[in-house]
C-alpha cells in the first residue's frame, strides 16, 4: 500500500482525468452519437425491410392461393358449362328426334289418308266408267237382241217355261 | 534445474495475473512482494554464474523498476556502459508559487540539478524535489524529505494518453463520418471497430444497465473500453510504455466510474444501501455500513484490478526477457524466449480482457445505480 501511494503521481492523475473527460465529451459529440444513431437507423431500416419483405411474401402467398382458387373455380365452371352444353345437345337431339318422329307419323297418316281418298275417288270414277261402259254395252246388246223378234219370243217362251217348271 | 524452473515461473506468472481477479480484499503489498519474488526467482535462476551475472541482474532489476514507472523523458533505450540515452525530452511543468516550465533535458537523466527562476530541482526516482544548487537530498535513499512541488509535467504517460486520445478521436470521427458518406454503411479503418461498438452496446450496456437507461452511459463505456484497450496495447509495444499499469491512471478511471455511479444513482440504489428492504430492522442497521463500504470498494477493486494486471504483466514479461540475458545459453535463453513469447501472446489477450472487464464492471455498477425493481414482488 505504501508503495502504491508512493507511486501515485498527482500530475499524471490530473492530466489523465482532464484528457479522459475531454475525450469522452468530444467523442460523444463527434463520434459516439453519430455512430450509434447511424447504426440504430440502419438496424431499423433492416428490420423494416425484413418486415416488408415478409409482408410481401405473405401477400404473394395470398395472391397465389387466390389465383389457385380462381383457377379452380374457373375450371369447375367450365366443366359445368360443358356438362350443361352436352346435356342440352343431347336433349335437343332427343327432342328433334321425337319431333321428327311425330312429324313423320303425321305425314304418313296424311299420306295414308290422301292415298285412301285418291283410291276412293279412283274407284268411284272406275265404277262410273264401268257402269257407263256396261250400260253402253248393254244398250248395244239390247239393241241387237231386240232387233231379232222371233228369238225374243222364243226366249221369253223358254223363260216362261222354266218359270213354270219351277 | 533449468527445465524444472520453467513451470515454477509460469505458475508464479499465472498467480500474479490471477491475484486481482480474486478481489479487492488482497492487500496490495502482496502484489508487490509477489513481484519482487518473481524477480528474485529470476535472479536465483543461475546461481552458479559469477560477478557478471549479478551485475546483469542488478541492471535488469533497475530497467524493470524504471520501466514500470512513468517517465519525465521519453527514453527508448539507453546504454549504461557509455551512458548514452536515446529518446527525447518532454516539457516539465511545475507549480511552485508560480509556473515553472522547462525541458526535461535539463535534468540530464536525473544526473544534474535543473534550475528554473532561481529555484533548483532534482529528479530522483522519477519524482521532482526542490533542492539546492548542489542537489542534496535529505532523508533516506527512497524517501527524501525534500519538498515536492506540484508536478504537472507532460510525462511519458501523459504524452501517450494524448496520442491515444488523438488516435481515438481521429479513428472514431472518421467512422462516424463514413456512415453519412457511404449511405449508412461504415467504411475505412473504423469499420474494424464497429462490431466492437455494437458488442459493447448489445452485450455489455443493454444486459447490465437495461434498455431504458443504457443510452446515457454509452459514451463513457465506449470511451473507457477503447481507451483502456489501446493503452494496454500501447504498453505491449517495444516503446516501453506502462500507462494502465500506473496507479494514478487506474485511480482516475475508477474515480470517474464512481462519480458517474453516484451522480446518476436513483432512490432505489440509496435505499438498498442505507435501508435494505426485505430484511429485519437489526439487519438493516448492520447492513448499512457494509453496503456503504461496498460503494467505495467497488471502484477501488476496479482500480487495483486493472493496475495489478497490467503492472504484473509488465514485470513478468520483462523478467522473462531478462532471463534470456542471464542464462546466456542456447537452451536456457531460447526457452526463456519461447516463454516470454507465450506470455506476450497472453498479455495481448489480457489487454483486451482487462478493458472488457473494466467496461463490464462499470456497466454493472451503473446498472445497479439505475435499477428499478419492486421488492414486494421480487422477494
Amino acid at each position: 500500500m505504501e508503495k502504491l501511494i508512493n507511486d501515485f503521481s498527482f500530475g499524471l492523475f490530473i492530466w489523465q482525468t482532464i484528457i479522459f473527460v475531454g475525450l469522452v465529451l468530444l467523442l460523444k459529440k463527434f463520434a459516439w452519437k453519430p455512430i450509434l444513431d447511424a447504426v440504430n437507423e440502419r438496424e431499423e431500416g433492416i428490420k423494416n425491410a425484413l418486415l416488408s419483405a415478409d409482408n410481401a411474401r405473405k401477400e404473394m402467398q395470398n395472391l397465389q392461393s387466390d389465383n389457385q382458387r380462381i383457377l379452380q373455380e374457373a375450371r369447375m365452371e367450365r366443366d359445368a358449362l360443358l356438362k350443361d352444353a352436352r346435356e342440352m345437345k343431347e336433349k335437343m337431339v332427343a327432342d328433334a328426334k321425337t319431333e321428327a318422329q311425330a312429324q313423320g307419323l303425321i305425314m304418313i297418316e296424311q299420306a295414308k289418308a290422301a292415298i285412301e281418298s285418291e283410291k276412293n275417288a279412283a274407284m268411284a270414277e272406275l265404277r262410273a266408267q264401268v257402269s257407263n261402259l256396261s250400260i253402253e254395252i248393254a244398250e248395244k246388246l239390247l239393241k241387237d237382241e231386240l232387233s231379232n223378234k222371233e228369238a225374243q219370243v222364243k226366249l221369253v217362251e223358254k223363260m216362261l217355261g222354266d218359270a213354270k217348271l219351277n | 534445474m533449468v527445465i524444472s524452473n520453467k513451470p515454477l515461473q509460469f505458475i508464479i506468472a499465472i498467480l500474479i495475473a490471477c491475484l486481482p481477479i480474486f478481489g479487492f480484499a488482497n492487500n496490495p503489498t502482496e502484489h508487490t512482494t509477489s513481484q519482487t519474488e518473481t524477480t528474485a526467482v529470476a535472479h536465483e535462476a543461475a546461481p552458479e554464474a559469477g560477478e557478471e551475472t549479478s551485475e546483469i541482474k542488478e541492471q535488469i532489476k533497475e530497467v524493470i523498476g524504471h520501466h514500470v514507472l512513468d517517465g519525465h523523458e521519453f527514453s527508448l533505450f539507453s546504454d549504461s556502459e557509455t551512458g548514452a540515452h536515446y529518446g527525447f525530452p518532454l516539457p516539465i511543468i511545475l507549480w511552485d508559487n508560480g509556473v515553472h516550465l522547462f525541458s526535461s533535458s535539463k535534468f540530464e537523466h536525473g544526473e544534474a540539478v535543473a534550475e528554473s527562476d532561481g529555484i533548483f530541482y532534482k529528479l530522483h526516482h522519477e519524482k521532482i524535489y526542490k533542492t539546492d544548487a548542489t542537489g542534496t537530498l535529505t532523508g533516506d535513499e527512497h524517501h527524501p524529505t525534500n519538498i515536492q512541488p506540484i508536478d504537472l509535467s507532460i510525462t511519458k504517460g501523459v504524452l501517450t494518453i494524448m496520442v491515444v486520445a488523438l488516435l481515438m478521436f481521429l479513428l472514431f470521427t472518421s467512422l462516424a463520418k463514413s456512415y453519412a458518406k457511404n449511405g449508412g454503411i461504415s467504411s475505412g479503418v473504423g469499420r474494424l471497430f464497429e462490431p466492437i461498438v455494437l458488442y459493447i452496446r448489445d452485450e455489455i450496456a443493454i444486459p447490465n444497465i437495461g434498455e431504458k437507461h443504457y443510452k446515457r452511459y454509452m459514451s463513457y463505456l465506449l470511451t473507457i473500453f477503447f481507451f483502456v484497450w489501446f493503452l494496454n496495447i500501447f504498453g505491449l509495444t517495444p516503446l516501453g510504455i506502462n500507462v494502465t499499469g500506473n496507479i494514478a491512471i487506474t485511480f482516475g478511471l475508477a474515480v470517474i466510474t464512481f462519480v458517474i455511479t453516484t451522480l446518476t444513482a436513483n432512490k432505489n440504489y440509496w435505499g438498498h444501501i442505507f435501508w435494505m428492504p426485505g430484511v429485519p430492522t437489526p439487519m438493516k442497521i448492520i447492513l448499512a455500513p457494509i453496503e456503504l463500504l461496498g460503494v467505495f470498494i467497488k471502484p477501488f477493486a476496479l482500480m487495483i484490478r486493472l493496475y495489478a494486471n497490467i503492472f504484473a504483466g509488465h514485470v513478468v514479461l520483462m523478467s522473462l526477457i531478462g532471463l534470456i540475458f542471464i542464462f546466456k545459453s542456447w537452451l536456457g535463453s531460447s526457452l526463456s524466449f519461447m516463454l516470454s513469447f507465450a506470455i506476450s501472446i497472453i498479455e495481448i489477450l489480457v489487454a483486451l480482457l482487462q478493458a472488457y472487464i473494466f467496461t463490464m464492471l462499470s456497466a454493472l455498477y451503473f446498472g445497479s445505480a439505475v435499477e428499478e425493481h419492486h421488492h414486494e414482488e421480487a422477494h
